[in-house]
């Protein structure tokens, strides 16, 4: 009996033994597996920094690309397309954006409102092929040639589920009180709404089309078949046609955003894939650019929000 | 006085105005439920767009288009498509990352939650963050470059010499890798990589919504920490794990340049991880801008149709999963 009941002693020891073990090894894991997701990270970081930073100079900025083989080309075209590309999805995106999130934050549980945040979370889903796919089908289609425009509206479905989340949630951090206080001096909902509620999450929701931007501006695959790419586009150059030929400025910006455009990402994809070492030294180039901005507006645009959360919690 | 104050006040046709729109608040609310319907309707706008705009292609080949079949035909110039291999390579990518993705998307999520020192947490969870922030193409790029030759070979050789080697699961994995290492394993990791974040966060929110008594309840019982997250909190949170994990295998599905850089583009592909494959996603991103004919376009906006739905079917699967754990939690852990 004492045998036994001394073994059953040692087996529960050995027991505890092994479990304290297994605790050991699976926390540890956890924290390896951590460290393991963050070696891509740096390696991509670093690599894209050297690779680039080799290859960058004020020519690239300044340069329409030019042909193999003549030196100083650059991607003025891909800068002046992204930046009319993500522009217009600014235009397209925010206003929509907004005021959706104004009807999620002030009644969330309307059945409207559940089937907005729904709809909303499973937007952000679609993924970005499948909705160039769709602005082709509705602009490139019925307009009968590749434009800014359409790869403009691509991006800016890409860009509504972050500005209305965001919207929200700055829309919510807003205290009661100061709507109130509006209300309760006699102003009607939509003035509460424009000039109280928005200005005082105001800067958190500037945060968050940041945000919605420094994922529109990554974006290639919808623009493959909308914005297309065009290594010859210069706004500099429409501009000064358009004046020469006494154009009104509609008329100009017409031009602008019906023409197909380079885009940053659109570049380096089709870089990329050439055979030609200085084509690819190019892309490396392109990448940091992408990469710096896309990183920066992230990583400012998270402290700037943790600050203002923690303010108007506190 | 007070009858003739009304009388007056009522004949001010403004005021009348201003009243039937309550100063302005129909206007704003009409605007309000308009923008809001908008964004609901946008996805049925979507599917209804490609189903239309895809009708060439249905006519022309029914079913037939998405059936798996041994010797694929995808000729532009004879006008002859099916969609196997894109069906087949994207699932298998996808598959395969998820199967790589999920124990280190939850270890991250269980580090985060439940281990890591307050002042790290925050720095931690924006680092792995930002792995999705970075774009596609800029993966793509590293991926020719760096993670093919650097990773994706050695890791192929080794697989071809011990799992292929296997009878029967061993055609999963025939070598040889071919010498670029592009190739759908290399998908599949690159893959691994861009939703590890996905995963992790989700999940990561997962652990914190479960209220601490469940812990303590645990602990109070004699329970490691391992065993508690083992025992008590994965299974309290099973449901919202389970969405992370498939919200992950839809941004997998849908991935376009990254993959489309690695993956080798060949339509003949066999059925081995180890050799070059296609990817639905890819297959559009390659051929679509120039299509040689009218069916050729149709049976791109196919596959992004089938692409749209298999994706929309998860997501909305995915969050009904989550919202159903953060509906279940009580009150305590919510304040």
């Amino acid at each position: 009996m004492s045998l036994f009941s001394e073994l059953m002693d040692r087996n529960r020891v050995k027991r505890a033994r092994q479990r304290k073990a297994a605790n050991a090894v699976m926390l540890s894991l956890t924290g390896l597996l951590t460290a393991l997701a963050l070696v891509p990270l740096f390696w991509i970081i670093g690599y894209v920094i050297i690779q680039g930073g080799k290859n960058i100079n004020l020519d690239f900025f300044i340069n329409l690309p030019r042909p193999l083989g003549i030196s100083g080309g650059g991607v003025l075209s891909a800068i002046e397309g992204t930046l009319v590309v993500t522009l217009l999805a600014a235009v397209f995106a925010i206003p929509p954006g907004v005021l959706a999130a104004f009807y999620a934050a002030r009644s969330p549980n309307t059945p409207l409102g559940v089937a907005l945040r729904f709809s909303t979370d499973v937007l952000a889903g679609v993924p970005s092929i499948v909705v160039g796919l769709f602005a082709y089908t509705l602009l490139v289609v019925p307009m009968k040639h590749y434009s800014g425009l359409a790869g403009g509206a691509a991006l800016a479905v890409l860009m509504l589920p972050t500005i209305i989340r965001t919207t929200e949630e700055m829309l919510k951090l807003v205290p009661a009180s100061l709507r109130e206080a509006s209300l309760g001096l006699g102003a009607p909902e939509w003035k509460t709404s424009l000039r109280v509620l928005l200005p005082a999450a105001s800067s958190g929701i500037i945060t968050g089309f940041l945000l919605a931007l420094a994922r529109a501006v990554g974006e290639t695959a919808p623009l493959l078949m909308t914005a297309l790419g065009n290594e010859r586009f210069d706004i500099g150059q429409i501009i000064t046609s358009g004046v020469q030929s006494h154009l009104s400025v509609f008329q100009i910006i017409g031009h602008i955003i019906n023409a197909p455009v380079d885009s940053l990402p659109l570049t380096l994809w089709k870089y990329a894939q050439q055979p030609y070492p200085e084509r690819v030294a190019q892309a490396w180039a392109v990448a940091l650019v992408l990469m710096l901005f896309v990183l920066i507006v992230n990583v400012s645009a998270r402290v700037w929000i943790q600050s203002r959360t923690r303010r108007m919690k506190g | 006085m007070l009858k003739q104050l009304k009388s007056l006040s009522e004949k001010d046709w403004r005021v009348r105005i201003q009243r039937a729109l309550h100063h302005g608040d129909r206007p704003w609310q009409g605007l309000l439920i308009l923008f809001s319907s908008v964004v609901i309707v946008l996805m049925l706008v979507i599917g209804g767009m490609l189903w239309v705009k895809s009708s060439g292609s249905r006519d022309a080949f029914g079913l037939s288009f998405l059936a798996p079949t041994a010797n694929p035909n995808w000729d532009p110039v004879n006008n002859l498509f099916q969609a196997w291999p894109f069906l087949y390579g994207t699932l298998e990518t996808s598959l395969f990352a998820i199967l790589f993705a999920l124990p280190i998307g939850i270890g991250i999520a269980i580090f985060l939650a439940e281990l890591c020192p307050p002042w790290l947490r925050t720095p931690l969870t924006w680092l792995v963050e930002l792995l999705a922030a970075i774009p596609s193409v800029v993966y793509g790029l590293w991926g020719i470059f760096v993670f093919l030759p650097k990773v994706v070979a050695p890791i192929g050789n080794f697989l071809a010499d011990t799992l292929g080697r296997v009878p029967l699961a061993g055609a999963l994995f025939t070598g040889p890798i071919p010498a670029s290492g592009a190739s759908r394993l290399a998908a599949s990791l690159i893959l691994t990589i861009m939703i590890v974040p996905t995963i992790a966060a989700v999940s990561r929110d997962v652990f914190l919504a479960i209220p601490p008594s469940q812990r303590e309840a645990a602990k109070a019982l004699g329970a490691t920490e391992w065993e508690t997250i083992w025992q008590v909190l994965i299974p309290y949170g099973r449901s919202g794990l389970l969405g992370a994990v498939i919200l992950g295998l839809g941004r997998a599905l849908g991935e376009t340049m990254a993959v489309t850089m690695v993956i080798g583009n060949s339509i003949q592909g066999g059925i081995s991880l180890l050799s070059a494959g296609y990817s639905m996603a890819s297959i559009i991103a390659n051929e679509f801008a120039e299509s040689v004919s009218q069916l050729h376009t149709d049976a791109l906006i196919e596959i992004g149709l089938v692409l749209f739905v298999i994706t929309l079917l998860l997501n909305i699967l995915a969050r009904f999963l989550i919202w159903r754990v953060a509906r279940q939690v009580p009150q305590e852990a919510r304040s």
